[in-house]
């Protein structure tokens, strides 16, 4: 009897009618239930976290109607189309951050490979490259960042966590290094389209390119072989493994694909700012994690989808534009935005723990 | 336990070495950094990384992390230095009371999260970090504190000097004192190992695992609010961006002196050390005439190295696949 007690909550939390019926049938015929393993957790709470995207949308859209009464300059489509500037590159490196994350990695040095990389054009600019070269280096640097934190957490099996965090200080310190007090300012004409120009009206070169990439990431991971292998690893490593999945290379390939994203954000926000300072993109790292984990990705790996990031980045972009158009400093925001991503976090585990208070055994 | 204490008595004294070589290193290009004199000081330098490498330790060793350490340093740096310019007449060691219950209450904050709702403590702090730096620019309204609005008491604690070391040095010895019987000698010190080695064995063994990681970052709190006055004092300003980043350098010391991000191994003498490493590297830049803006990229080749070191360290131990996995799992978390 001991054992049908604790299983009792566990089967109602999974398939309500299902599970109760199985309770039932113990207690009439006075032996244990068969025990119930749900495949997956739902019920009332698990559905929210179901629902992910749905809360985020509706966080969106609330956030949309409130701001369009806060302030006039709201609802304008060229205000609106700039304000989307304010993320799209970290929303970018977010993209494929995700796949690293739902990997079960980490990689903190993304605002490092941008300023590496933002410093690399700098220099291939200074020394009187054309446009296409100075874009390449800039790409490249990223690759090679990228390539650099596969090796050190694929072939030196090193834990991401701490590895990335080398990284980011060796990435940004040669950055430093590099540049020093200084700054680059001269880029070669046509390089200001990438950051600064329009594919059509008020769709920025950015935005577009952001939306491509999010099709893309959102294609590769719902609907490829190689998505459910990346989360699979998340899920667990050794079963990918032993299931005789690519473990290290499909990480080494995240890895890689994250430092070439950097290196494309890093592309876009050197040509809008039209300079490098080795201080360029800081503290972005984690503001691109928060905007992962916010988007629904389990930090330890496994389960998020793409639309959530992409909701997700358009929720914090629209608070930022929103405040910020009611004069409030950025630093009130990032209050918001760390509020946000522990409330957010920690909602579905409090709603699940209701649930099953709620649903508990009658005495 | 015994063989397992040689391996790390003997990372330390690799540590101590390596510390030892680099000293020697900077000497040939400039006798005068290795005075007792200039040692002293550099050792001052890092009291403050070194009693939060400390408070950090305590809290990776049971697998988690704290990100928020310097933004709890800068809120109640901020505080502490408001407090006094508004109430100069307040005794110091209120202060320095208030400044570290201050830090204890948000360190507890971030324990609470992560042992009653179960939160990862990386996602937590993440959170707390932008929060509590966030806070401090509303406490001050982005106003600096500067030095003349400080009391003289306030300024002159961590400079006063008593048996040849500025009391700074002497609290950072007074906290690798006492984190060194806590960590060794107390029930709730060797917890943290147990829950950061093997949390269900923990657990088994009669260990409240979430209360032990709670008290860790009560501890991590404690440390960074102890600090945040330290800091304020030690630079005689406050303003939003004090320390900036700097947690990042804090888990850097860890990681140099051999605490494991998979938790339950490292020690407090290893954290000291870590902290010393950075510190006496940033004090000899200058003195052998590379450029301080080299010193960053130097610092993330040595944590690289370091990580790359302990970790094949760890291998050595004939439990391969156990630790493999182990670190796999935590890799993510």
């Amino acid at each position: 009897m001991s054992m049908l007690t604790p299983n009792a909550p566990l089967a109602a939390e999974g398939r309500a009618d299902e599970g109760r019926a199985d309770a039932q049938a113990g207690v009439q015929t006075g032996t244990p239930a068969p025990r119930f393993i749900p495949d997956r957790i739902e019920g009332p709470a698990a559905s929210i976290l179901k629902s992910w995207e749905a809360l985020l949308l509706a966080l969106f859209v609330a956030i949309f109607t409130v701001n369009s009464f806060a302030s006039p300059y709201f609802l304008d489509i060229w205000n609106l189309s700039d304000a989307t500037f304010n993320f799209t590159e970290k929303a970018i490196v977010a993209l494929a951050l995700a796949f690293v994350i739902l990997s079960g990695e980490i990689d903190i040095s993304v605002a490092g490979i941008i300023a590496l990389a933002s410093t690399a054009m700098g220099a291939t600019a200074l020394a009187g490259h054309p446009m296409p070269v100075v874009v390449a280096a800039g790409l490249l640097t990223g690759l090679a960042c990228g390539a650099f934190n596969g090796f050190l957490v694929t072939v030196l099996e090193l834990p991401s966590i701490v590895a990335t965090i080398g990284t980011m200080s060796l990435f940004r310190g040669l950055a430093y290094g590099l540049l020093g007090d200084g700054a680059y300012t001269d880029y070669p004409d046509g390089f200001d389209y990438f950051g600064q120009g329009y594919v059509w009206e008020w769709l920025s070169f950015e935005f577009a390119a952001f939306l491509a990439l999010a099709v893309l990431a959102g294609v590769i991971l719902h609907g490829t072989a190689f998505g459910r292998t990346v989360r699979a690893i998340g899920h667990n490593p050794s079963a990918a493994r032993f299931s005789g999945l690519r473990v290290k290379r499909v990480k080494f390939w995240l890895f890689l694909t994250t430092g070439l994203a950097a290196g494309l954000a890093s592309v876009m926000l050197t040509s809008r700012l039209g300079s490098t300072r080795p201080s360029i993109a800081t503290g972005w790292e984690l503001e691109i994690i928060t905007m992962v984990v916010l988007g629904g990705v389990s930090i330890t790996g496994g389960t998020g989808s793409i639309p959530g990031v992409v909701l997700a980045a358009l929720v914090m972009g629209l608070v930022t534009f929103g405040l910020g158009l009611l004069n409030v400093p950025g630093i009130i925001m990032s209050i918001v935005v760390g509020a946000m991503l522990i409330t957010v976090i920690a909602l579905p585990v409090l709603a699940r723990r209701v649930a099953l208070w709620l649903r508990r055994p009658a005495p | 336990m015994n063989g397992l204490g040689k391996v790390l008595q003997a990372r330390e004294a690799l540590l101590l070495v390596a510390g030892a070589i680099l000293l020697a290193l900077v000497s040939t290009r400039s006798p005068g950094f290795v005075s007792p004199s200039n040692l002293a000081g550099v050792f001052t330098d890092s009291a403050i990384l070194i009693i939060l490498a400390i408070g950090q330790a305590a809290v990776i060793l049971t697998r988690s992390i704290d990100l928020s350490v310097a933004a709890n340093l800068a809120l109640t740096g901020m505080a502490g230095a408001m407090l006094n310019a508004a109430y100069p007449e307040l005794p110091v060691p209120v202060l320095l009371l208030a400044s570290a219950g201050m830090g204890l209450a948000l360190g507890a904050f971030n324990g609470l999260l992560v042992w009653k709702i179960g939160l990862p403590s990386i996602v937590v702090t993440l959170g707390t970090l932008t929060i509590y730096r966030g806070f401090t620019f509303v406490l001050s309204g982005g106003e600096w504190v500067n030095t003349f609005q400080m009391s003289p008491a306030f300024l002159d604690l961590p400079r006063t000097v008593l048996f040849g070391l500025p009391v700074l040095a002497w609290l950072a010895v007074a906290v690798i004192a006492a984190a060194a019987l806590l960590f060794r000698r107390t029930r709730t010190g060797r917890a943290l190992y147990a829950v950061g080695g093997n949390p269900v064995a923990a657990v088994y063994a009669g260990v409240d695992a979430g209360r032990t990681v709670f008290l860790a970052f009560c501890f991590s709190g404690l440390l960074a609010g102890l600090c945040g006055y330290l800091w304020v004092s030690r630079f005689a300003v406050a303003y939003v961006d004090i320390a900036a980043g700097f947690e990042l350098d804090v888990i850097a010391a860890c990681v140099i002196g051999g605490v494991s991000i998979a938790g339950g191994v490292g020690s407090v003498a290893g954290a000291v050390l870590g902290a010393l490493f950075l510190g006496i590297i940033k004090n000899a830049l200058p003195v052998v005439g590379i450029s301080p803006f080299w010193q960053m990229s130097i610092s993330g080749a040595i944590i690289i190295a370091a990580v790359i070191l302990n970790t094949r360290a760890e291998r050595t131990k004939g439990r391969v696949i156990l630790r493999r996995m182990d670190i796999g799992r935590e890799a993510g978390a």
